[in-house]
């Protein structure tokens, strides 16, 4: 028997459905579609002329030796600030699931940094870890060039990774604790009560009930570092030095906006949406697989 | 927000002087991407306009940079809700020159009853904004040019009492202070506006084939054969001799802040921070400007002018012309000229601004001495094809280029001539595409 709830007439569930598709359909459809069409064509920024391109835009996109190197440093930031993000979220989750000492005070604390925004967070990184003025500066008088993100290209890269996983961390650390508390007391304790320490019992409870959220979490971490790093990136690096810092998204932005290419950014962002989508589906299919909801 | 609130305050304004004020003023504004102490004296200018007449009301919120003035003015353009003047930077000029968004500044005061000497504007200004007539389509507004900053007392102590005219006397400058025990002689960034732009119009070299773009839109970069290479190859020498010290905002200080510290004893930036050195520096220190230096045994051209100029954009009626063509015509008067270079370090655009300047005894008042050296930079000799300007497309990016490879060149990651010839291909490509995107367009 069909135990589901159906409406008799089908404009009621149109009706209800609608201010949520026109949301949809205003702040993604449209310009996705405006996107799309600028990518094909060569667009002029104070509008008088719009010349179709073809594929040029792509062509030019894809024959562009930096682009690829921004490809490959978003890869990298995704991966970096991923494993970081989530990495110290877990442990910290952990820790105060275990109810250390303390650990009201850490985890209202571990909650803030998701609250601030970005470009504060972007310029109180700036300032902490600048070379010659910030908490470095005396690492620097003893060792030179120990530590200097506005020449050094690998270290801009672990400055902007810290400074957007500082974020993250918090996220994830909500996701992680409320997982870790809905797992039933009973069956870590039936655990413990068997002879397991600490580390046992995570590894062989906790984790594999985490799966769920550690997939979840994969999925908005990766795909929200390749779009919403532009904050920190442009108040810490401004994409510098030279480009060790420009992701993908950060080209799109000064293409775009400073550079007034429109045509280019929008199949930049063309592609980028093409490259989330592939990694969306990758992880669905070959990871979800093994992630065992009950 | 700032917008709003000025709004209200008009609106509440009017509303108490309502019944006394038969006649409305014709409201307009302009958009400017100045912030902080200059933006607020570009306010001044708006409020000191208002004050002087009642026809006419103008209001001059910030956008935040120049970036987002141009950034936000096209956003609103394509809303059909353009400002009817905006503040656009040089290399913003281009964009708009080819497009048919503006109204040019000749075109406008002759439809509104003005007479413009336009010969009074200096030519090293008005060029960079008008077509190859030389017909001006924006109105100079902010001007400034570079000049090269030193340290009086620093260089006592080497027994010097001028500035060096040439790189070689700032070498040589450079040593003796880093042997008295100066740890940073002089202060550079990566700026392609002084590394690149004035030191090739000082020097004569071409940046672009077809006189720097003036030519057409099919112009190519050709800085990698010119005395820029040897320029940079001497400046990544004295940064490797520690005679030169790279200063950004990202390693906790700037060129400026540096020098106004007494950190850094010579500087090469913009004579609009005249006034941030004055300001910031200890009362004590002594310090002096001059133009900058060039490569000994070159003849000295005039240097190109920097800051920003005022377009008024189409799709606007009759009576906000009116008010911007006041607006402009006003801002271009002596007195307020002379208002604006008091209040920020920027210089006078006309030559009657200038005399008027000079006849009120401004340069010889302490804190403003030296300002008048940007100006003799700026005409230093007739304006040549080479020091006229620079017009090419993509400009934001193709500087983003240099600046890269110069960021890349000076932290040895790359040689001289490699950095420069990948930057100039580069460039190259931004230039063609650019050239693409306006197909069938022509330079006027």
């Amino acid at each position: 028997m069909d135990r589901r709830a159906v409406y008799k007439t089908a404009w009621i569930g149109s009706l209800l459905l609608a201010p949520q598709l026109l949301l949809v359909f205003t702040f993604f459809y449209w310009p996705t579609g405006a996107a799309l069409f600028w990518a094909f064509t060569l667009e002029r920024p104070w509008g008088g002329g719009n010349e179709f391109a073809g594929l040029d835009n792509f062509r030019m996109v894809f024959s562009d030796t930096a682009y690829w190197g921004a490809v490959w440093r978003s890869m990298v930031f995704a991966l970096g600030s991923t494993a970081l993000a989530m990495g110290l979220a877990l442990l910290f989750a952990l820790f105060c699931d275990r109810q250390l000492r303390g650990y009201k005070a850490y985890q209202t604390m571990l909650i803030w940094p998701y609250a601030v925004a970005a470009p504060a967070a972007g310029v109180a990184f700036r300032f902490l870890f600048a070379p010659e003025a910030g908490i470095f500066a005396a690492l620097n008088k003893i060792h030179p060039e120990f530590w200097n993100p506005s020449i050094n290209g690998i270290h801009a890269m672990i400055l902007i990774v810290v400074a957007y996983s500082w974020k993250y961390l918090a996220y994830n650390f909500i996701f992680f604790l409320a997982a870790l508390q809905s797992i039933p007391r009973a069956l870590v304790e039936a655990s413990a009560m068997d002879g397991s320490g600490p580390l046992r019992r995570m590894w062989d409870i906790q984790l594999p009930l985490l799966a769920p959220t550690l997939f979840f979490l994969l999925v908005i971490n990766i795909t929200d570092s390749f779009v919403d790093s532009f904050g920190i990136i442009d108040l810490t690096t401004g994409g510098g030095p030279s480009k060790a810092t420009t992701l993908m998204v950060y080209k799109i932005y000064f293409d775009g906006f400073k550079g007034l290419d429109y045509s280019g950014a929008a199949a930049q962002s063309i592609v980028l949406m093409l490259l989330v989508m592939g990694l969306t589906f990758v992880q669905f299919r070959f990871i979800e697989r093994r992630v065992h909801y009950r | 927000m700032n917008r709003f609130l000025l709004t209200g305050a008009t609106a509440l304004a009017l509303l108490v002087s309502g019944a006394a004020q038969a006649q409305q003023r014709v409201k307009i504004e302009l958009w400017q991407g100045l912030t902080g102490d200059l933006g607020s004296a570009v306010e001044e200018v708006c409020q000191r306009f208002n004050d002087s007449q009642k026809e006419f009301e103008i209001s001059c919120p910030t956008q935040g940079s120049y970036d987002s003035a141009v950034q936000n003015a096209i956003a609103a353009f394509r809303a059909k809700k353009q400002p009817t003047i905006v503040q656009v930077f040089d290399a913003g000029t281009l964009d708009l020159m080819l497009s048919e968004a503006f109204i040019p500044a000749r075109k406008l005061m002759e439809e509104n009853g003005y007479k413009i000497d336009w010969t009074n504007y200096f030519p090293g200004i008005a060029n960079y904004y008008a077509n190859s007539k030389g017909e001006l389509y924006s109105f100079p507004f902010n001007s400034s040019s570079a000049l090269f900053y030193w340290n009086k007392d620093a260089f006592a102590k080497i027994s010097k009492t001028e500035a060096p005219k040439t790189w070689q006397e700032v070498e040589a400058s450079a040593r003796a202070l880093k042997s008295a025990g100066y740890e940073c002689p002089m202060a550079i960034n990566y700026d392609t506006w002084t590394l690149l732009e004035q030191f090739s119009a000082i020097h004569g070299e071409p940046i672009a084939t077809k006189n720097n773009g003036y030519g057409g839109l099919d112009a190519e970069l050709v800085v990698n054969r010119t005395k820029f290479v040897d320029y940079i190859k001497f400046m990544k020498k004295g940064l490797d001799e520690g005679l030169f010290k790279i200063k950004l905002p990202e390693t906790g200080a700037n060129i400026v802040q540096a020098f106004a510290s007494g950190e850094c004893q010579m500087t090469m930036t913009s004579v609009a921070d005249h006034g941030v050195v004055g300001k910031t520096a200890k009362p004590e220190m002594k310090w002096s400007v001059a133009m900058l230096p060039v490569m000994e045994g070159t003849k000295r051209l005039n240097s190109l002018v920097g800051g920003a100029s005022l377009w008024v954009l189409s799709g606007k009626s009759k009576d906000e012309y009116r008010a911007a063509a006041a607006f402009l015509n006003f801002i271009a008067t002596p007195e307020s000229e002379l208002f604006w270079s008091t209040r920020t370090g920027y210089i006078p655009v006309t030559k009657t601004g200038f005399q008027h300047l000079k006849d009120q005894g401004f340069y010889e008042k302490p804190q403003y001495e030296g300002r008048e050296i940007a100006l003799e930079s700026l005409t230093a000799s007739e304006v040549t094809p080479l020091s006229r300007g620079i017009r090419l497309g993509g400009f934001i990016q193709i500087r983003k280029e240099m600046r890269d490879a110069l960021s890349d060149i000076f932290a040895g990651k790359v040689s001289v001539e490699d950095g420069i010839k990948s930057a100039v291909e580069r460039s190259n490509a931004v230039l063609r595409r650019f050239e693409k995107t306006y197909a069938g367009k022509q330079l006027l």
